[in-house]
């Protein structure tokens, strides 16, 4: 399709090479949005279940979470409402550390994450599997704001940030893949920023 | 889930009609090549294209009717936004726009759901729609509507609203009997009662703030549908 008639675009600094296509840098805000109304969790009570196809299914507690080896990333996450944002710092654990206890079986290929809202979300195993995925509770050093998924989601950095589950509380492992709630709803089933693809249908 | 269609391919959206009721708001009606019918609350996909081929997307509302010829969205300006301000000040009647569309399939009320509605600004325009395709079906009396701004002026529809028996809440400004206030609890409860489901549209701050009436109000966070527009705070 042809030019917008009288658009030129915002004045862009040269065509930075960390922004997916049809993305912008949002600089220092961090947009919020949720299907969802943000729900208050108590994390005395609060536990992450690992299920479905998996050698030893497993319930962590805050306290085990935090006993367990630190990891953080540090990069640049994407939403599909077309805000990038650079140079993020999330500290949690890796999704691997939870897993070499856990022990998804051979035959598992996708999970699908759940958070306590009901909110689900679809994911390849090899989206997740060695260092792509966190649980993550802070974010700049900070305590994760409850709008932003606090105090506990899941970061899936390389895809769309939908894929992130906020409020997480569950991950199961299936053999076969199951859309989530956006995906059921029109958007794509993996969500790669790289490759724009956003709704379903897209390549 | 249900059979709610959602466009899978970018079409051509050609500017048909276009008014600026105000300096902050524009309405754009647009004739949609193969179009896919949307239900109420839907949003549209609009991407404009430089010559450089650089693109920038955002989504709007549907305001109309899904009987409507055409597509209305109406956008509220932001000052220094990179979309918003082009539609306003720049599209002209005879423009064509990449769109894609209907999108989403939660945000939606087609059915019999007796539903309150809360919106905060340009948060009411997915609200316009459910109203026009209630009245026109003749369920109004299942679709309850709150409209919110800071004045009169800053409220898209307003007086489509008003004839539609909407609640008009101004927070700066006295609007008939109505002191100038944020929704209050009362208010949302007489309108609530009954209401199976709610739908809450507009900024971030809007809405946990409406979420938390709500609750009060006895509509319990599972049945609330949101959708958020903006940056946060
Ligand atoms: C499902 C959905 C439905 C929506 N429906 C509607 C609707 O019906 N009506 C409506 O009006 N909106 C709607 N929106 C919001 C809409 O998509 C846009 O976000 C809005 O129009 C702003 O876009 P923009 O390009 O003008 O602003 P952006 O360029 O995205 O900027 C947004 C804000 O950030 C600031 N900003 C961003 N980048 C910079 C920068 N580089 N420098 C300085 N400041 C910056 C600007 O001040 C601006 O206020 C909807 C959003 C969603 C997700």
């Amino acid at each position: 399709m042809g030019v917008t008639r009288g658009f030129t675009g915002r004045e862009r600094k040269g065509a930075d090479e960390r922004l997916p296509p049809g993305q912008y840098d949002t600089g220092s805000s961090w947009p919020v949005l949720t299907a969802e109304l943000a729900p208050h969790i108590d994390l005395t009570t609060w536990e992450l279940a690992i299920g479905g196809l998996v050698e030893q299914p497993t319930n962590w507690t805050w306290d085990e979470l935090r006993a367990l080896p630190a990891s953080s990333y540090n990069g640049d996450i994407h939403c599909v409402t077309t805000w990038s944002k650079f140079d993020t710092h999330f500290g949690g654990v890796s999704l691997d550390t939870l897993l070499e206890v856990a022990r998804p079986k051979p035959e598992a290929t996708h999970i699908v994450a759940t958070a306590t809202t009901g909110y689900t979300t679809n994911l390849p195993i090899d989206d997740v599997l060695d260092g792509k995925s966190w649980i993550v509770w802070e974010f700049d050093g900070k305590p994760l704001a409850q709008e932003h998924g606090g105090p506990v989601r899941m970061l899936v950095p390389h895809l769309y940030f939908w894929k992130s589950t906020k409020w997480i509380t569950r991950i199961d492992f299936l053999d076969h893949d199951e859309p989530g709630f956006w995906e059921r709803n029109g958007y794509h089933d993996r969500g790669d920023p790289w490759l724009e693809q956003r709704y379903q249908g897209d390549a | 889930m249900t059979s709610v269609p959602v466009g899978r391919s970018w079409t051509t959206g050609i500017v048909r009609e276009i008014e600026r009721p105000t300096d902050q708001l524009v309405k754009i009606r647009f004739e949609v090549a193969d179009r896919t019918p949307h239900r109420p609350g839907q949003h549209y996909v609009v991407r404009l294209r430089a010559p450089d081929d650089y693109t920038a997307q955002r989504s709007y509302s549907i305001a109309s009717d899904p009987d409507d010829p055409l597509v209305e969205i109406m956008v509220e300006v932001l000052p220094r936004g990179e979309v918003s301000p082009f539609l306003h000040e720049i599209a002209e009647v005879g423009d064509e726009f990449e769109l894609r569309g209907p999108i989403g399939r939660w945000f939606v009320w087609n059915d019999d759901v007796p539903s309150i509605c809360i919106g905060g600004g340009s948060g009411v325009v997915p609200f316009v729609s459910m109203m026009r395709y209630a009245q026109r079906t003749g369920i109004d009396p299942r679709l309850r509507v709150i409209a919110s701004a800071q004045t009169r002026e800053r409220l898209p529809y307003v007086d489509e609203l008003e004839s539609y028996g909407a609640l008009v809440a101004l927070t700066r400004e006295n609007h008939h009997d109505r002191v100038a206030a944020h929704i209050y609890p009362d208010e949302v409860k007489a309108l609530a009662f009954g209401a199976q489901r709610a739908y809450v549209c507009g900024s971030v701050g809007f809405v946990s703030f409406a979420g938390r009436i709500l609750g009060d109000a006895g509509i319990s966070d599972e049945n609330v549908r949101v959708e958020q527009f903006g940056p946060s705070a």
